[in-house]
């Protein structure tokens, strides 16, 4: 997938594939899905058949013209959405070439050990997998621990620790295990495993509609059965009027009012949003996931992990009085140098920077570490006849089994009410000050949120934190709410609730307890690493198992939905200019005094028409790099949103056919086409 | 050009717009009550009885409420039982009371299109009143279904509004109850109102017979000089009211309301024009009001009013500019294109009324629209066709506009990125279905009879001009049909069975094909959640949203219809401007 990133927009080999492929497409069949360029095709082929059988001498050439411009118009619709597609193509090939035949070792009731073929693998079997070996099948480890190469699926060349139990218990089939050996419960049968799925989802094999498509499908129907009334009733009204019509110019000026570029356009935006997707690895699993992403009003998103780095840093000494900052910070970095979670972690870097420089564990024979547990809930050292503790305030009151001094105990307030955390550092029966432990926000996340204020989405943090720490981590990161000493499951609680106010909601999540809320959620995004129950609930993956990604996803979601709206509204904003084209054209030899209305000076009644074709098919190709892109998307409120859509799309739609018409009309008669 | 001499114009212009703007609220709010079963009105002491006195007679429960289907079916028993009391008393005219001048039976054809253009709020005319109807028909066939048919557009729309003001219901009121309280609170006390306001001013209300007079100056008549004329008689102020109030629009006379009997005075004139608007207008307050978003009601008027503005000044211009042609010839026309057009009245009232009756469904006429000059007269045929919802007619205004605000919301909604959404509820897939269709109908209707018209025997047999004009004139008269308006382009002689049959068709595809989208609306959007609206949300007042709506309207007006009006008056204009060719 890392490569199909740096895949450019047109490379050769993309667009001789999409053409085959969009030739493929004419089949009338396959057309009638899409029934603007339906009636377009059926256009085409009344043209021709009028060319063979009516046609002769001056009107064969211009007939011969419009109907091959018709046959382009038809061709170049297909042409985005094969495009569209083989993009997705090019992506499941390199996600195919994982899906290699492969072996699987499957446990016997017995206890025994046969290989059988991966495909022959079905649910709740149970497989081993050693180092150096392809996981045949979607699974959950129900034994043992293994580092698991997963750059198959996710383009991330680090690889990641799988174990049985908790949140990070799942593997992918297609990922390769790189120590130790797992034993696995299959949950996917074959043709249905998340690699299966993640294939047909970016070849579009099995893309529906999505809502919005569907009404936008039915509002370009209606429009293009009006403007087949509006044809047909006009060959009636130039009988009365003695003008006459020939039916490939009628067919022309069908083609040009119905609204074949966002009709031709419609499908590819939509691949092309599941792709954009897919390209940031994320997976939806249907476009109206995607859709429903642009229409979320409310961001639900986990403290930990999400708006904070996810482990807390010690940022700060504060010794006690009558104690150095320099006593207490190596008290405190000796209290940590067996203690590999994050937090000690940060402790002995926070103490280097005190110039305590080069301890290790193995200069030190004779200290004894104690190691935090459950029961202690402190941990330390015992060296030299000093018993170092570091632990919470009433921890090391009780090991001290004195109070707090004073001003030790206001530190210890003083931290708690910021939102951080206290630990107090005690040598035997001294109290020698406190550690300050921080939640520290990720960068950039305030600017973010300040985005989604602008487009009006609100951003609720939930936290089992008590109040004062949320409160405190709300205020640093810029969320607009939150939500304190949160169990699981007040989060579906949450969701159900700003549902009934009439409000989507998004969030993230990866833990089996967070199943439920995923899958209430409108916008559901589990995280890869978390447990397959999560993945199922949800209606998007994503790759990285980055939480703040939600951000990206809203903004692909309303992007396509703005892509959709604009092209709409241009496509049907160009006809004004086509009838000014057109009318004129028609009417002129009937009717001279008409002249005026021909606005653009088109050469002759020949060329005007068949200026409008061309611009009609050519305004489709332009656009195409635009539907797969999408329209730039800014983070701004609706107003002003409208605004600038507006001025480009509709009133750049109403101006921008007179002089594209005009210039072909030059060219055409330049090279005396007609 | 003349456009600057009288200044009063300008003044007549701004005071209408004034007043309108005045009494906008003060009509919403008391719509407001009139549309609540529940709803209170100072008549209340007066008329509460006689309400309660309709639900016994009914055997209705005035609080039990509709799904849009049952409103529906309610609403085409109604017509119908309508539609077959007039189809008889038009057709029997000659064995009821109130006949003095002996008239006899409407023809089959004629009673058909007649009684269908009453029950469907259209009114087109293919008779001539004061030479056909007996003042027993006009009574109790004709002015009883004015009450009924403009009393259904207003219940309408109000469903509709509780379409969109209540969300998870299924319910959008009930017919009857809102036919009932329509009637007594609203529509007869001010048509009784009104009717002694007019004959105050001169309008006449009696059952005399004719009178025959002897002609002040004595006219040439071939042979026989004309030395006497016949005055025509009746009812006509108590009709008179509801034509103007429920947007019906048909004269008690052939003449309309140039008559003089039927608009006697200037302030007469000018408070026919208010009347037209008074419904439409209040009504969109209404819907500010119920959806609880006023500015979203004042946005919609001030649209409407805009429209009207641009519409209006065209057609002005174009009357007061003359024909150049009859510059070239050395005529004068110091007063502007004054043919069919009342001295009294003259070049602005005429274009101001025909553009009123125009934008609203009603079609009452003070000036012959067939004598605009082309651009003058492709005014009013236009404003029929984008669907006459500036203000419109009495509650078919209201919820016309609202299906082309449903769709300007999804074209350009989808560009702020989200899924369109009006008053906080999703506009689907279905709801663009309906809306889409209630586009389709009209476009349908008076394109493919039009296109039939002008192509057989029985079409052109009915004109009496040939050329773009002969078919503005068919053209005009489905669109009228259609938009259920009734005015016309009175060359055209429609009393003919083809006619007859086909504009009634016309009528009923134009009423009642409508109808079933806007409520099957209504009852999709009854039951839909409310979401909330915020910064993100797609602004549905203001300028922007203003100029966006009637830019949707005008586009889509202009694409279905141009074709068409490019062949007539489009074409006709261009032939008056350059060439020296007759048609």
């Amino acid at each position: 997938m890392a490569a199909a990133k740096k895949q450019t927009l047109f490379s050769h080999e993309i667009i001789l594939q999409s053409s085959i492929e969009s030739l493929k497409k004419l089949n009338p069949l396959f057309l009638m899905k899409n029934p603007v360029i339906f009636v377009t095709e059926v256009g085409a082929v009344i043209t021709t058949f009028e060319l063979i059988l009516r046609s002769y001498g001056n009107s064969w050439i211009f007939n011969c013209q419009i109907s091959l411009w018709l046959w382009f118009t038809v061709f170049f619709a297909n042409f985005a959405e094969a495009m569209a597609e083989g993009r997705g193509k090019a992506q499941a090939d390199s996600l195919r070439k994982t899906r290699k035949q492969t072996y699987a070792n499957r446990l016997k009731v017995d206890g025994s050990v046969e290989q059988v073929f991966s495909e022959l693998l079905r649910k709740h079997d149970i497989i081993t997998v050693s180092a150096g070996e392809i996981i045949p099948s979607d699974g959950e480890i129900i034994e043992g621990v293994a580092m698991v190469d997963e750059s198959a699926i996710t383009g991330e060349s680090a690889p990641v620790i799988r174990e049985a139990g908790g949140d990070r218990s799942s593997v992918v089939g297609g990922t390769r295990v790189l120590t130790d050996m797992i034993k696995v419960r299959v949950t996917a049968n074959p043709g249905e495993s998340f690699l299966d799925h993640m294939i047909s989802l970016v070849e579009g094999a099995k893309r529906q509609k999505t809502p919005n498509e569907v009404a936008l499908t039915i509002l370009l129907s209606a429009l293009t059965i009006i403007f087949l009334m509006v044809i047909i009733t006009l060959k009636f009204f130039s009988l009365y009027s003695r003008v006459s019509l020939s039916i490939t110019v009628l067919t022309a000026l069908l083609v040009c009012l119905i609204p074949t570029t966002i009709g031709g356009l419609l499908s590819a935006i939509g691949i092309a949003g599941i792709d954009r997707m897919v390209q940031r690895n994320v997976l939806a699993m249907s476009g109206r996931a995607v859709e429903a992403a642009g229409d979320v009003n409310v961001l639900l998103l986990d403290k930990t992990g999400t708006i904070t780095l996810g482990d807390r840093q010690a940022t700060e000494f504060i010794p006690a009085l009558s104690v150095t900052a320099q006593e207490l910070a190596s008290a405190a970095q000796l209290s940590s140098l067996a203690d590999e979670t994050p937090e000690g972690r940060s402790i002995v870097i926070l103490a280097k920077q005190h110039g305590l420089r080069g301890r290790t564990i193995s200069e030190m024979p004779h200290a004894e570490f104690i190691t935090f547990t459950a029961q202690t809930r402190m941990s330390g050292v015992d060296i030299d006849g000093m018993k170092i503790r570091k632990g919470s305030a009433d921890v090391i009151k009780n090991f001290t089994e004195t109070a707090l001094p004073h001003d030790v105990q206001e530190t210890v307030d003083l931290i708690a009410r910021s939102g951080g955390t206290p630990l107090v550092v005690a040598e035997n029966k001294r109290i020698l000050g406190t550690i300050h432990l921080k939640d520290i926000v990720k960068g950039g996340l305030k600017d973010r949120f300040e985005r989604f204020r602008a487009m009006g989405i609100k951003t609720i943090m939930i936290t089992g934190d008590n109040r004062l720490t949320a409160a405190a981590i709300a205020n640093e990161a810029g969320v607009d709410d939150f939500v304190a000493e949160a169990r699981p499951e007040d989060k579906l609680s949450l969701i159900k609730r700003e549902q009934a106010a009439g409000r989507l909601v998004a969030m993230t999540g990866d833990g089996t307890n967070d199943a439920p809320a995923l899958a209430q959620a409108d916008v559901g995004v589990a995280m890869n690493t978390g447990t397959q129950a999560a993945k199922e609930a949800g209606n998007m993956v994503d790759l990285d198992s980055n939480p703040t990604k939600l951000i990206e996803i809203v903004e692909i979601g309303k992007q396509m939905l703005i892509t959709r709206g604009a092209l709409t509204t241009f496509s049907v904003a160009n006809d004004v200019a086509k009838y000014f084209a057109i009318i004129p054209a028609i009417l002129i030899t009937v009717f001279p005094v008409i002249a005026p209305l021909n606005v653009m000076q088109l050469h002759s009644p020949q060329s005007a028409v068949l200026s409008a074709v061309i611009f009609n098919a050519l305004i489709i190709v332009a656009l195409i790099p635009l539907a797969l892109r999408g329209v730039k998307f800014q983070p701004v409120g609706a107003a002003r949103m409208l605004r600038r859509n507006l001025l480009i799309y509709g009133l750049g739609g109403l101006i921008a056919p007179f002089p594209g018409i005009k210039a072909i009309d030059i060219i055409v008669n330049a090279l005396h086409m007609v | 050009m003349p456009m600057q001499k009288y200044g009063y114009e300008w003044i007549q212009l701004a005071a209408y717009i004034a007043i309108l703007l005045i009494i906008t609220k003060p009509v919403g709010l008391y719509l407001m009550q009139v549309l609540d079963a529940r709803g209170k009105t100072f008549l209340d002491p007066l008329l509460h009885p006689v309400e309660k006195g309709f639900y016994w007679l009914l055997g209705l429960d005035p609080i039990k409420e509709q799904t849009w289907k049952e409103y529906a079916i309610s609403l085409f028993i109604f017509s119908l039982i309508g539609f077959v009391m007039t189809y008889t008393v038009l057709r029997l005219q000659q064995h009821m009371p109130l006949n003095p001048q002996g008239f006899g039976p409407l023809s089959t054809h004629l009673a058909f299109n007649t009684a269908v253009s009453f029950a469907t709020n259209t009114n087109w005319q293919s008779y001539a009143g004061e030479s056909t109807m007996s003042y027993f028909s006009q009574m109790v066939g004709l002015a009883f279904q004015n009450f009924t048919s403009a009393a259904a557009g207003i219940a309408l729309a109000a469903a509709l509004v509780r379409g969109l003001a209540r969300h998870s219901a299924k319910t959008i009121g009930n017919f009857w109850v809102d036919m009932v309280r329509i009637h007594l609170y609203l529509l007869i006390p001010v048509c009784i109102i009104y009717a002694v306001f007019l004959v105050s001013q001169g309008t006449i209300q009696n059952f005399k017979t004719y009178d025959t007079v002897q002609v002040i100056e004595q006219q040439a008549g071939g042979n026989h000089p004309i030395r006497t004329q016949i005055i025509p008689q009746g009812p006509v102020a108590s009709q008179e009211a509801i034509k103007m109030l429920g947007t019906n629009g048909g004269g008690f006379f052939n003449a309309n309301s140039a008559h003089p009997y039927e608009n006697p005075t200037p302030l007469t004139n000018f408070i026919q024009m208010l009347s037209i608007f008074l419904i439409p207008s209040g009504l969109t307050y209404y819907l500010g009001r119920m959806v609880k978003n006023q500015h979203h009601g004042w946005t919609i008027w001030a649209t409407m009013l805009a429209l009207f503005l641009c519409a209006f000044l065209v057609c002005w211009h174009a009357e007061e500019a003359g024909n150049p042609r009859l510059y070239a010839l050395g005529i004068q026309q110091d007063t502007g294109n004054m043919e069919g057009k009342e001295v009294r009245f003259g070049v602005f009232d005429s274009a101001l009324f025909a553009t009123i009756t125009t934008d609203a469904s009603c079609g009452a006429v003070n000036a012959m629209h067939d004598s605009f000059t082309p651009l003058g007269g492709l005014i009013p045929l236009f404003n029929i066709q984008l669907g006459e919802i500036v203000f419109g007619g009495a509650g078919s205004g209201l919820y016309g506009m609202l299906i082309f605000v449903v769709l300007t919301v999804f074209i350009a909604g989808l560009m702020v990125g989200r899924t369109p959404e009006y008053l906080g509820k999703k506009i689907e897939a279905y709801d663009v279905k309906v809306s889409v269709l209630f586009i389709m109908v009209p476009v349908f209707v008076v394109l493919g009879f039009s296109a039939w018209a002008v192509v057989s025997e029985w079409g052109l047999a009915g004109l009496n001009n040939s050329g773009p004009h002969g078919f503005s004139e068919i053209l005009y008269a489905f669109t009228s049909g259609t938009g259920n308006n009734g005015s016309a382009f009175a060359g055209l002689n429609a009393n003919s069975p083809w006619f007859d049959t086909t504009l009634a068709l016309a009528m009923l595809l134009g009423r009642f094909f409508m109808i079933v989208p806007v409520l099957a609306l209504a009852g999709n959007l009854v039951q839909k959640k409310r979401s909330e609206s915020g910064s993100g949300s797609f602004p549905i007042s203001g300028i922007m949203f203003a100029s966006l709506l009637s830019g949707i309207i005008l586009i889509i007006g202009a694409l279905t219809f141009l074709p068409a009006l490019s062949l007539g008056p489009i074409v006709e204009h261009m032939i008056m401007l350059r060439s020296n060719l007759a048609y």
